[in-house]
């Protein structure tokens, strides 16, 4: 499903944030992407999202050298990918309900194919009664639902996290794990970085990818 | 897939009503209103419209007014006699007046009498002047049918050759230069409305590249979500042309009231003799259905130029992005 081969990244003349990074992800598969802060967990997660070009070594994504696609075959490949933000990356100035919709609406679907599924989603992550309200007006545990369901609302076939516990109460961390191990259950392939080693205890079936002087090492 | 979700992330939160899945849609567009310096922007299309609709309207206004005066110079000819020497000139008159008469497409013909044409001089002289002793030349004006298309030159002749002194004015002189004058007026108007388009591009482009730089963020969700740079662009537009759309309403209206503006106040003028005069140089200050015609052209122009304007330079520029 996804694979780094030898990947290099450097930010100009700098020494390499990440080295010599090669690693596969396989369908329906669980991991954590764990290292201190600044090792670079972020920036691989923008190197698989296609935010940011390696400067060496090959990606592929559901089997497509990230190198050779072009743009419209980049926005194509990130549509299989749901992604949460550290930040959450929640549209201030859109409802919950349009900020949910916003995978489907820019595929340029019909709206009506998909309120249902939209509104459903909110209710079940626990937001039906904040569908119109703005995101500047909900918790630190709503915003990271709400951008969770951002993420699942196209069904991705990968499920990338950054940091979703960190807004969070231990309470709702150990709701929000329980959510990605059931949606790697019915068979979606997820990585969550995060630095929370709490959290890494309470599934320890999960491969991890730890990151450290910028280099993966992995622990199956 | 996702039945355990509320369970798990809202195990005891309280159900409550809840509205129908209907009562939602999306509203909002995705370029924030006040992220694009709307106001500011719309106040300069607004004022660019209003300049080029002026221009378009002058233009339209001239041009009905040539077309005016042209048709009635060619709708007139006049035949000159200068006094000779031995002649008889009320003889000569009435020789040449018949032989006009007598021609294909000429509708009348009216001598002027001594007193007409020595009226036709005191603009010039001034009033009160003896003028009996001076060789005032005698006017015969022939009113013309155009449709039955009179041959001037083949008159000419004939008038010249049988009355000594004679000679026939078509007007094409005249007409040749009013049509140059409307068309020079309409080449200077064209000028600087492609200047005004020019600089409500340059606008449109600034103010596009400032919207872009103010929602970078959303620009960057928005490709991490999957929109493709013709999406985006495409929201762009949207939103510029509603900007472009109000801005030229309220210029192109702006324009359409000052004509009718002036209409009222020219009425008021007519009385005087400089309104006389004005009126005779651009008639009365009627825009026609074509200017008005060309003026709502105008809006729907300035705001479809806006939106495919910016959704051009966004998609350059997220296109320059990627590379």
């Amino acid at each position: 499903m996804l694979s780094f081969e030898n990947v290099g990244l450097r930010y100009g003349v700098s020494p390499e944030t990440l080295r010599d990074i090669t690693f596969e992800i396989a369908p329906h598969s669980f991991q954590f992407l764990t290292g201190p802060s600044g090792a670079g967990k972020t920036t691989l997660m923008r190197l698989i999202i296609m935010a940011l070009k390696p400067t060496r070594g090959i990606i592929n994504i559901f089997g497509k050298d990230t190198e050779r696609l072009n743009q419209e075959e980049v926005t194509a490949t990130r549509r299989g990918i749901g992604i949460v933000f550290q930040d959450f990356r929640l549209l201030d100035h859109l409802t919950l309900y349009e900020n949910v919709a916003l995978p489907l609406q820019v595929q340029g679907r019909e709206e009506s194919s998909y309120r249902a599924e939209v509104t459903e989603l909110l209710r079940w992550v626990g937001l039906g009664e904040r569908v119109t309200a703005p995101p500047s007006v909900l918790s630190g545990g709503e915003k990271q639902r709400a951008a969770i369901a951002r993420a699942l609302i196209s069904r991705p076939k990968l499920l990338l996290a950054d940091e979703p516990t960190g807004n969070v109460d231990p309470t709702m961390a150990r709701r929000i794990l329980r959510l990605f191990v059931e949606l790697h259950k019915s068979g979606t392939a997820v990585i969550i970085a995060t630095h929370d080693l709490t959290l890494m205890d309470q599934y320890d079936e999960a491969r991890r990818l730890v990151l450290a002087d910028g280099r993966l090492h992995i622990f199956e | 897939m996702l039945d355990f979700m509320r369970d798990l992330l809202a195990p005891n939160r309280p159900r409550l009503m809840i509205k129908p899945d209907s009562a939602y849609s999306i509203k909002t567009p995705l370029v924030p209103a006040n992220s694009v310096a709307g106001r500011s922007l719309v106040m300069v299309i607004a004022i660019m419209t209003f300049l080029a609709a002026l221009t378009a309207g002058a233009a339209t206004l001239i041009s009905d007014a040539s077309i005016d005066w042209r048709g009635e110079a060619a709708s007139e000819a006049s035949i000159q006699l200068r006094p000779t020497k031995g002649r008889d000139i009320e003889a000569d008159l009435e020789s040449a007046a018949n032989i006009a008469a007598k021609t294909r497409g000429v509708a009348s013909v009216k001598i002027y009498s001594k007193a007409d044409s020595e009226g036709l001089l005191s603009p010039w002289l001034g009033q009160g002047l003896d003028l009996q002793e001076l060789p005032v030349p005698r006017m015969i004006v022939l009113k013309l049918d155009i449709k039955a298309r009179p041959d001037l030159s083949k008159l000419g002749v004939e008038i010249v050759s049988a009355v000594p002194g004679a000679s026939l004015d078509d007007h094409h002189i005249f007409i040749s230069r009013l049509g140059d004058m409307a068309r020079a007026a309409t080449m200077i108007s064209l000028f600087i409305f492609i200047l005004v388009v020019i600089a409500l591009g340059i606008a449109v482009a600034s103010a596009t590249r400032a919207a872009v730089a103010t929602n970078r963020e959303i620009v960057e969700v928005l490709h991490l979500v999957g929109a493709t740079d013709r999406f985006i662009a495409r929201e762009f537009r949207r939103r510029f042309f509603s900007l472009g759309l109000s801005g030229a309403v309220l210029g192109g209206g702006g324009a359409i009231l000052f004509f009718a503006g002036i209409k009222l106040l020219s009425n008021s003028w007519r009385a005087t003799a400089g309104g006389d005069q004005t009126e005779a140089l651009f008639g009365d200050f009627t825009l026609s259905l074509t200017g008005y015609g060309v003026v709502l052209l105008l809006i729907a122009c300035v705001a479809g130029l806006t939106g495919y304007l910016s959704q051009q330079i966004v998609f350059r520029h997220l296109q320059q992005l990627n590379e």
